[in-house]
């Protein structure tokens, strides 16, 4: 998938890492990427917001799109500049459907121990876009839309 | 054979069994389950345990990470004990807002609150 037209970002300008399919792995990417926010001068609570979505989109990678399997791998797109970044994760799993996922926040659901990952990661970031087959994510936080 | 070294702080004030975590990392996927683990064995050895989680080192949180105390909430619940978090920062008690878990967990600003409300 190519990078949404409305996060004003053209894929050649991203940068590409490709992992295997493990956290510990895709601890690389996130730790570069968490590098390039502070070089770029990003606050406390917006590293706290896209560290948080990160690490939600990197485990749902590892864990349900690819099932764990360390011979399966992760590719992570991102883009640091100093109001915006853009970071897509692709895993190669079958995807899912994130409309179909119940509302953790419903009353019947809120004592269930999972299933909160993705509403965070709509929460902390100013868009999220999944492909069709939903085996990809792109996130954007743009600090000046954000306000 | 070397054991892996503890994640939690476990103290006992006033018959409460205070834990503080022991790095700021610890809430990250990875030790996740072991915190679990710890924490389920520290409510198995004490029926009825009152149990305080100080999040005062902690500036960090997943959803991984809420789902482990969800679980740990109702174990300690069907064993009749009670569990309070304290010192949440900001930043955190934030994410408890927005999935609405503040109304399932008892938080107290800091320790020496919640310490209160065990012992009233």
């Amino acid at each position: 998938m190519r990078c949404p037209e409305d996060f004003g970002v053209a894929d050649s300008e991203l940068t590409e890492i490709v992992v295997p399919n493990t956290l510990r792995d895709a601890k690389t990417p996130e730790e570069r990427i968490l590098q390039d926010l502070q070089r770029n001068g990003y606050d406390e609570q917006a590293i706290f917001a896209i560290k948080l979505a990160l690490e939600e989109a990197l485990t749902n990678a590892v864990k349900h799109g690819n099932q764990n399997d360390p011979n399966r791998q992760l590719t992570i797109r991102f883009l640091v500049q100093p109001r915006q970044v853009v970071i897509a994760i692709r895993d190669e799993g079958v995807g899912f459907t994130p409309e179909l996922l119940p509302d953790p926040t419903a009353d019947e659901n809120l004592e269930l121990p999972n299933g909160r990952g993705i509403m965070l990661m709509f929460a902390y970031m100013t868009r999220i876009r999944f492909n069709d087959a939903g085996n990809e994510v792109w996130m954007l936080k743009d600090l000046d839309e954000d306000g | 054979m070397e054991q892996p070294a503890s994640h939690l702080i476990i103290k006992r004030a006033e018959g409460v069994s205070v834990v503080e975590f022991a790095d700021r990392k610890i809430l990250e996927e990875l030790s996740i389950q072991e915190i679990g683990e710890e924490l389920e064995r520290l409510v198995e050895s004490e029926p009825g345990i009152k149990l305080l989680l100080n999040f005062r080192n902690v500036d960090h949180l997943s959803s991984a990470a809420l789902g482990m105390l969800i679980t740990l909430n109702k174990k300690i619940n069907e064993r009749s004990g009670s569990l309070k978090l304290s010192d949440i920062n900001r930043q955190i008690f934030e994410v408890f807002k927005i999935t609405r878990l503040n109304r399932v967990f008892d938080i107290h600003e800091n320790a020496e609150a919640a310490l209160n409300v065990f012992n009233a």
